[in-house]
């Protein structure tokens, strides 16, 4: 009962602190469409699709399910990034001196920020009619999931990496030496078929590539979704257990001494 | 003694090859108010950091009425509150808000959770400030914000780690009086890691750490009855040579305690007069007085307490 109180007051918080943070919103509507039309837009002229059942795809629609996948990204670096803050401050410490669950704080923590990204995705999709793409309900409810998933999984990851980080600055160093090459190799910015044999084989072992070839897939309402890696069902498995690992991770993480010994 | 608040025995803890406590044994009666006295460095976070559960000690055990804090930290947690030199308050909530949040921790909810947040804020003077913003609130505001927020959950035992750091010396005695009233009303037992004498010598029972270990355990006022009662104060910029030389020339037992030369004489004023006559250029000051928590400190840590404080967030540096 206290863990479950403690994960919704996490959750509520995180969203209370979004929320009332201006700055952020407008960032979080700006970011993904600057970033969206800015590539999109410059390689459209020059990037072109191996042959194939996608050749003729523009970069603009090619790179749709990569900016989703970016802003789940982006949101998880910043809602644990305030994780390796309250560690100097006291906040966390008083958490972890109160009666609740440790694996409570994990929960919580990933779930606030998995929301906000989510939310973030869902409203980005409202993009989609403007490049001519129609989904269908199945196909907004799976690209849903797979940003809950993924968002749990990035939230969850971000958390162990805070745990052990003294400054913020070196939380930045290591998470963007994890999420940028996650996101370059997922098959977001280049289709795997195109790429040489080395990367095709990391777009392949890559858990991110089969959040955007979900996400892909969804786009298009499921149905014969261009420059996807696997189908829907084992892109929801994938994400599945990527987040499940994850958190596993976390829980790990978070049951070690608070200071070491 | 009945079954102790605080049971500490032989607890050592070692950070790679410092050891920050060394086989510190120590019991505080529940209701107490025990102030742990020592400089940077002397083991007071360590200490609080183990009774908090946030980590085991390298040997020894602790327990806090009766339940170990390795074994069964649940059971501690759940009858501790503390307050950390940082505010454990989230800026960007109202008071409300955080004292809320504090409250799911602990499962508290519902007309019990809004009567105690109300309670507390009134008790500590924050009440019309409660939908404000902890930002904007002034730092003694913060810290009785905070206090309400260690207490939320009446905790038998709370902990608090230099909680008048940063404050001016009137934030300081209201907090020191919220603290009082606290006593009266809920009988809490508190442990309170200090660097000044004023706050020690509030306390029931005064621990002094040095470099880890403990030195002296006591009440206040025994500790300094150890080193008797008026006795004359000989202020020096070379203590130890003066004490020499009042020993050789005048034949009476003297010692030194950080700048000063202590002398237990029956007739302190006519010694007076014919020390300064010998000795006057190495004497600053004369004074009669009783010894203070500050003397006895001097004695057994060796060293003057230091104005700067430890936290229980920052890393020790070893």
């Amino acid at each position: 009962m206290t863990a479950l109180r403690t994960v919704f007051a996490l959750t509520g918080r995180e969203i209370l602190k979004f929320v009332r943070d201006r700055s952020r919103l407008l960032g979080v509507l700006i970011q993904p469409l600057a970033f969206w039309l800015l590539l999109g837009l410059g390689f459209q002229g020059t990037f072109q699709m191996p042959e194939g059942p996608a050749a003729g795809l523009g970069y603009v629609e090619f790179l749709f399910p990569g900016v989703i996948a970016l802003v789940i990204l982006f949101t998880a670096i910043f809602s644990t990034i305030s994780i390796v803050e309250e560690r100097t401050s006291g906040f966390l410490q008083a958490v972890l001196v109160a009666p609740t669950p440790r694996t409570a704080l994990v929960f919580g923590n990933a779930l606030g920020g998995t929301l906000l990204a989510t939310g973030q995705a869902v409203l980005f999709l409202v993009a989609l009619p403007a490049i001519n793409v129609s989904t269908s309900v199945l196909g907004v409810l799976t690209i849903i999931a797979i940003c809950l998933l993924t968002g749990l999984a990035f939230t969850a990851l971000g958390f162990t990496i805070a745990w052990r980080m003294e400054t913020t600055r070196g939380f930045h160093a290591v998470m963007n030496l994890f999420l940028l090459p996650l996101w370059f190799l997922s098959g977001a910015m280049f289709p795997a078929e195109g790429a040489a044999p080395v990367l095709r084989w990391l777009v392949w072992a890559n858990p991110v590539s089969y959040a955007v070839s979900g996400i892909r897939s969804g786009m298009y309402g499921l149905a014969d979704a261009p420059a996807t890696l696997a189908s829907p069902a084992v892109c929801l498995g994938v994400s599945t257990a990527f987040a499940a690992l994850m958190l596993a991770a976390a829980v790990w993480t978070v049951k070690q001494p608070f200071y070491e010994t | 003694m009945s079954q102790p608040a605080v049971d500490i025995q032989g607890v050592t803890h070692r950070y790679d090859d410092h050891r920050a406590l060394d086989d510190v044994t120590l019991q505080v009666a529940e209701g107490d108010l025990c102030g742990f006295l020592g400089p940077n460095g002397s083991g007071k976070t360590t200490l609080f950091r183990i009774l908090a559960t946030l980590m085991p000690p390298s040997e020894g055990s602790a327990t806090v009425f009766a339940h170990n804090t390795v074994r069964e930290p649940a059971a501690v947690r759940s009858r501790l509150g503390s307050v950390f030199q940082a505010y454990a308050l989230d800026e960007n909530l109202s008071v409300r808000e955080n004292l809320r949040f504090q409250g799911a921790l602990y499962g508290l909810s519902g007309a019990a959770l809004r009567e105690r947040i109300d309670e507390l804020l009134d008790r500590f003077d924050v009440l019309d400030r409660a939908e404000d913003s902890v930002q904007t609130l002034s730092g003694g505001l913060q810290r009785r914000v905070d206090l309400a927020r260690g207490l939320l959950h009446q905790p038998d035992l709370l902990l608090l780690d230099e909680p008048t750091t940063g404050l001016d010396p009137m934030a300081r005695r209201t907090f020191w009086d919220a603290i009082g009233r606290l006593r009266q009303v809920e009988g809490t037992t508190l442990l309170v890691a200090t660097h000044l004498m004023e706050e020690a010598a509030r306390c029931d029972q005064v621990a002094i750490l040095a470099e880890g270990g403990l030195v002296a355990n006591g009440p206040p006022d025994h500790l300094t009855a150890e080193l008797g009662e008026e006795t004359l104060w000989l202020d020096s910029h070379d203590p130890a040579s003066l004490r020499d030389r009042v020993q050789a020339q005048f034949g009476v037992e003297a010692r030194v305690i950080g700048p000063s030369v202590q002398i237990d004489h029956p007739d302190a004023p006519s010694l007076v007069a014919s020390l300064y006559e010998a000795l006057g250029d190495q004497i600053e000051r004369a004074t009669v007085r009783r010894p203070t928590l500050e003397d006895v400190f001097m004695v057994h840590a060796g060293v003057s307490p230091e104005p700067e404080a430890e936290t229980v967030f920052e890393r020790e540096s070893s």
